[in-house]
């Protein structure tokens, strides 16, 4: 073994669209040690809780993440409905989670062409963002945006989806799914990329329990934790919902998660779709969270559980909004996975955690 | 030196974005719209680009990031500043962490607002950056013929 040698990895890298800044000590080509550093996207948005109110901190609450957008403001806005109490509309709760569940889906997309890029696939990494501009679409037939929606309010939605969208977007995700099944067929099978995958960056059931790790990183390590299985809202109405685990640990039972993790988001939709009930999409919400009230929240995001709590003062601005985000938990899982794998299998392994850097420093 | 016009090299950094402007920046260079039939390529190397895009505000923290990569592009160069907080901090322009737009930071010689900026107005900004690029390419050899 030679000597331990500290090589920069980020904030600037080409792997990651995010400033993340890791001191990987190397001996020889073996990472023995890694530290994170973050703080670059930090913005403090939870204290503009002070001068924004309620309904207008949604907006600062869907740009935590432009990827996560749509997750944020309903998680948000089911918190403050707690908060005060109100209850929302059946349809409303439908309709939110088929926003949801299709951002599921973009953000699946999204990471597959970037982990497909990091092992040096760029055709693959075309053909998923190819994939995902047909979801941008129905986002932008349906809201009116691309990424930030802005489609959720406190007591329900902004914007109702009527019959004929909806069977639009029943028959887009059908014809996302056949060619979708080419591509995940291609990543589940392809010598070259099992190569980069399979045995890379392990993590045991035992650490990624001990280390609380959320999401489809903890589920890839045999961990059957999705928050969606609570059956909140329109997620009850489901049929059944199982969450998808896989139990290799690597970064190949990371990639085959999330990929069945998108047919299994199409699937909602499709069911939600059909038993869409009919009725308001909104309830009128008045007056201001109770003095020292309190109310918690937790979400199922792309990335894993998202966890948010909000306190009253009074006033229509709120005491204080904490958000825990799914990547903040995984950095530590990340760190003991990178532990004694080879330098040029640090991407892939970051990857496969697909962090969300502004989510975690807000 | 007006070649690098036909195809201009892009650099992307995130400064403090949510990420919003940062996808819609891959999705520029992605089939969809496709960037890069303008020969619009993405590189990870400072030294062998000619467009800087930055996305987000700049802090404390990423300040010196975004001047570093600025420093290392080699002449000429252009800064394209992608979304409304590069422009100008917007919706977090009051946060404690956020100094304000990109321009605080290095000069930026086009700006391309909204939250998040649409692929179509990058690829707007792009057009306008190559043009700056090929005036500053032309002062530069006029520089050199005068010297």
């Amino acid at each position: 073994m030679g000597k331990a040698t500290v090589i920069p990895f980020g904030p600037q890298h080409p792997v990651l669209p995010e400033p993340l800044h890791l001191d990987l000590v190397v001996q020889d080509e073996t990472v023995v040690d890694v530290l994170p550093q973050i703080g670059f996207v930090h913005r403090g948005l939870e204290k503009l809780v002070e001068t924004r109110d309620y309904n207008q901190f949604i907006y600062i609450a869907e740009r935590i993440c432009g990827i996560c957008a749509t997750g944020h403001s309903v998680g948000y806005a089911e918190t403050v409905e707690s908060l005060m109490g109100v209850e929302i509309p059946k349809r409303a709760e439908y309709l939110r989670v088929i926003w949801h569940e299709l951002s599921r889906v973009h953000s699946h997309l999204l990471w597959l062409g970037l982990a497909a890029d990091a092992f040096g696939f760029e055709s693959m990494f075309m053909h998923c963002w190819r994939l995902r501009e047909r979801v941008l679409d129905l986002f932008e037939k349906t809201t009116g945006g691309r990424v930030i929606l802005s489609v959720v309010k406190v007591g329900g939605v902004v914007r109702d989806i009527d019959a004929t969208q909806m069977a639009e977007i029943v028959s887009v995700l059908d014809g996302i799914k056949d060619d979708y099944t080419k591509i995940m067929n291609t990543l589940l099978t392809d010598t070259s990329v099992k190569n980069r995958t399979v045995g890379v960056g392990y993590l045991s059931t035992e650490d990624a329990q001990a280390l609380s790790m959320v999401g489809p990183f903890a589920r890839a390590s045999n961990l059957p934790y999705d928050v969606r299985s609570f059956g909140k809202g329109a997620y009850g109405d489901l049929a059944d919902f199982q969450p998808i685990t896989a139990t290799e640990g690597d970064c190949y039972a990371r990639v085959k998660v999330r990929c069945l993790e998108v047919l299994q988001s199409i699937e909602i939709i499709k069911e939600l779709a059909a038993k869409m009930p009919a009725g308001d999409i909104e309830v009128a919400v008045k007056g201001a969270p109770a003095d020292g009230a309190q109310a918690s929240n937790v979400l199922e995001q792309p990335r894993g559980e998202c966890y948010y709590y909000a306190r009253g003062n009074g006033t229509k601005n709120l005491e204080r909004m904490r958000i825990r985000t799914p990547t903040s938990q995984n950095l530590a899982g990340m760190t003991v996975a990178l532990k004694g794998c080879d330098l040029a299998d640090v991407n892939m392994i970051i990857l496969t955690i697909d962090p969300c850097i502004s989510c975690t420093e807000r | 030196m007006a070649f690098a016009s036909k195809s201009p090299w892009v650099i992307h950094y995130d400064g403090s974005s949510c990420n919003g402007c940062d996808i819609e920046v891959l999705a520029t260079l992605c089939p969809g719209f496709d960037g890069e039939r303008f020969g619009v390529v993405n590189t990870g190397n400072p030294k062998h680009a000619d467009i800087f895009l930055v996305t987000g505000s700049v802090n404390e923290q990423n300040i010196g990031v975004v001047r570093e990569i600025y420093d290392q592009m080699v002449e000429p160069k252009v800064v394209v500043a992608c979304g409304i907080c590069a422009c100008s901090g917007g919706i977090f322009h009051d946060c404690y962490n956020v100094i304000g737009g990109v321009d605080k930071a290095i000069p930026v010689d086009v700006y391309a607002p909204g939250c998040a900026v649409r692929p179509e107005q990058l690829i707007d900004a792009i057009v306008a950056g190559v043009a700056k690029l090929d005036e500053k390419s032309a002062a530069l050899a006029a520089a050199r013929k005068g010297a």
